[in-house]
């Protein structure tokens, strides 16, 4: 295009007349400044633009208008009407005493959950981190868990762990009574390590990914300066792999927002005495099975914010670290 | 313990046992015992549920006690996975979950490559505001949408009992989009300028240039795409009331909390419908184990 604009032969330019490769290049200008340099990547993404507004974005705005209103599911076709009802939902929400559990029971999870997932999976990565035989067998048989379906894993669970299952055959004397999943105090320690052993596969692979990036000099190093192996692991092995430590804790607290399979199938439903009841399992219950999807929303909104506010202060206080 | 294995750095000559085979510049024995050990503990644990899956599948009375780890031949079966399809269907069951996963896969293939392509290589308005979005996204938990999905979906477009209700949440899985984004993000810029000077399309610099550069990775956020709508078990257990229309992992669940009780064995067959929906990952984890690398995950997650 320019070339041929410049094998024209050239005229003086004229007052206030732009010339015609001038007047596309400022068209050009004008609308990479409108829609970027690469108009095509607006094309491009669109797919996933709709489908982010109307599967998410919009979703999400119907949660909290939802939240905000009296709402039942009638019958097709029926208009009812849906008050305006201010906060009313999400104080029915704080007072009612099962949600009440369901959060002390996902704070139980996180305690037990996140120490026993972070010393576990870096002392296995730890262990992967060396020429050693069998290394792929091991890695992938760590990794089976992770990739099963829940529903799979939860069969074989309360195949072990029931009243009369071979874990409290071996144990004899020594297993809970009542069992395992039955018992109150072990209903939700039980998914707490039932949901440590199957996520295990992904923060070991995360923490092996980190202990490769540490530079072999610190160990050499501090080896030189007579370090003990206990001393070689706090000084050099935790800071280096402290990025991966701090996502396993704010996968924790997501995985904990969103217990459901295991109190469902695991214990029967949250049981015994909603002792195992999750948030999204009252979600479940409230919204779907009761009719009550405006009180599941604003438990919902309740969880987001909650959930947002943890991972934010997190970001926060890593970043003051850096 | 500590003298088996000291950590002392004067330990330069090696004195253990097969000392002769290390050369002198390795001037430790890769000491791997521990290493061993450990590892085989939690192979074991992480292994035996799975072995105990397949055991007690074929079991033709259960036997809980420790002499049941063991199959003894007079006590198996194929018994149970009759059973667990007679009472599911197996056989729609598991069309019906490979019918939700290749849809999803589809969409993830086709929509979230152009997204992560996009999102890494293109300067185009609104680049950041879907990138917040997919962010977001990756953060709020999606069982927390399940009620106003639900209300949208079931209610409002009457897609209950529908394969495209039942993907359409998960039509394009923004995991994947934010993986693609990654690698094509650490692909030289001068490849596909040169590329576009030649003039080259967008769509072709994308097909002929980028994604043989990134085809392995493409092969990991496919597979770990896979697991996803295979396993998922609450949204098809919202939207499916028919029994035809339930994936797997629903028509088991329900076969678990509900049928199990009048069953004469009911743990053989849970076990062998928990056998028959672990297969399919399990096999596809070994054979492509090599694309469960961490470096690829770990390069995927740090952004």
């Amino acid at each position: 295009m320019t070339s041929i604009a410049s094998r024209r032969p050239k005229l003086p330019p004229l007052e206030g007349e732009l010339r015609p490769g001038a007047r596309q290049a400022r068209a050009q200008r004008l609308v990479r400044a409108a829609l970027g340099r690469h108009p095509i990547g607006m094309l491009f993404s669109a797919p996933y633009a709709f489908f982010i507004a109307v599967l998410f974005a919009y979703p999400l705005g119907l949660a909290v208008w939802i939240s905000f209103h009296r709402y039942f599911f009638a019958a097709p076709g029926v208009s009812v009407p849906r008050p305006y009802v201010g906060l009313a939902n999400y104080q029915a929400v704080l007072d009612d005493p099962a949600v009440r559990q369901a959060f002390l029971n996902i704070a139980i999870f996180m305690v037990i959950n996140v120490p026993l997932t972070v010393m576990l999976s870096l002392l296995l990565a730890t262990a992967l981190n060396a020429v050693i035989p069998f290394r792929a067998f091991f890695r992938t048989s760590f990794f089976v868990p992770y990739v099963t379906a829940s529903v799979a894993t939860v069969g074989v669970w309360l195949f072990m762990f029931s009243s009369g299952g071979i874990v409290s055959n071996v144990l004899g004397p020594l297993a809970p009574h009542p069992s395992w999943l039955i018992n109150e105090q072990w209903a939700m320690p039980s998914i707490a390590i039932y949901v440590t052993w199957k996520g295990l596969g992904i923060f070991i692979l995360l923490y092996l990914a980190a202990l490769q990036t540490v530079p072999k000099e610190l160990y050499e190093a501090a080896e030189v300066d007579g370090a003990s192996w206990w001393h070689r692991f706090r000084s050099v092995t935790v800071p280096g792999v402290r990025q991966v430590t701090t996502l396993v804790t704010l996968l924790a607290v997501i995985t904990g927002a969103n217990l459901f399979t295991e109190p469902y199938l695991l214990t029967g439903g949250g049981g015994p005495n909603g002792k195992s009841t999750s948030p999204v399992l009252q979600i479940y219950e409230t919204g779907i099975e009761q009719n009550h999807p405006d009180f599941a929303s604003a438990l919902g909104v309740i969880l987001v914010v909650g959930v947002l506010a943890i991972v934010g202060i997190q970001q926060l206080v890593q970043r003051r670290q850096a | 313990m500590t003298q088996t294995v000291p950590g002392a750095p004067e330990v330069s000559t090696a004195p253990a046992a097969g000392s002769d085979d290390v050369p002198e510049i390795e001037p430790r024995v890769p000491r791997s015992w521990w290493r061993l050990i450990v590892l085989a503990v939690g192979a074991l644990v992480f292994l035996f549920p799975f072995y105990y899956m397949i055991v007690g599948s074929l079991q033709r009375t259960t036997n809980t006690a420790l002499s049941g780890v063991i199959p003894w031949p007079g006590n198996l079966t194929l018994h149970n996975y009759g059973q667990i399809n007679a009472a599911l269907s197996l056989g729609k069951a598991l069309l019906n979950s490979a019918i939700f996963t290749g849809g999803v896969l589809l969409g993830t293939l086709v929509f979230g490559v152009l997204a992560g392509y996009a999102l890494a290589q293109l300067h185009f308005r609104g680049r950041g505001l879907v990138f917040a979005f997919m962010l977001l996204l990756l953060m709020v938990p999606f069982q927390l949408l399940i009620i106003p999905l639900y209300v949208l979906i079931v209610r409002d477009y009457g897609l209950g009992d529908s394969y495209l209700g039942m993907i359409a949440p998960f039509a394009i899985n923004s995991t994947a989009v934010f993986i693609f984004r990654q690698f094509f993000l650490h692909l030289p810029k001068e490849l596909f300028d040169a590329a576009r000077i030649d003039g080259a399309s967008e769509l072709r610099v994308l097909t002929r240039v980028a994604l043989p550069l990134v085809r392995p990775a493409l092969l990991t956020a496919m597979l770990l795409t896979f697991i996803g709508p295979w396993n998922e078990f609450l949204w098809p257990l919202l939207i499916t009331k028919q029994q035809s229309m339930q994936p797997l992992t629903v028509a088991l669940a329900n076969y678990i909390s509900t049928v199990s009780g009048v069953a004469t064995n009911p743990y053989g067959a849970i076990m062998a419908g928990a056998v028959v929906l672990a297969v399919p990952v399990v096999v596809l984890v070994i054979v492509f184990q090599r694309h469960f690398v961490s470096v690829n995950i770990g390069s995927a997650v740090k952004g």
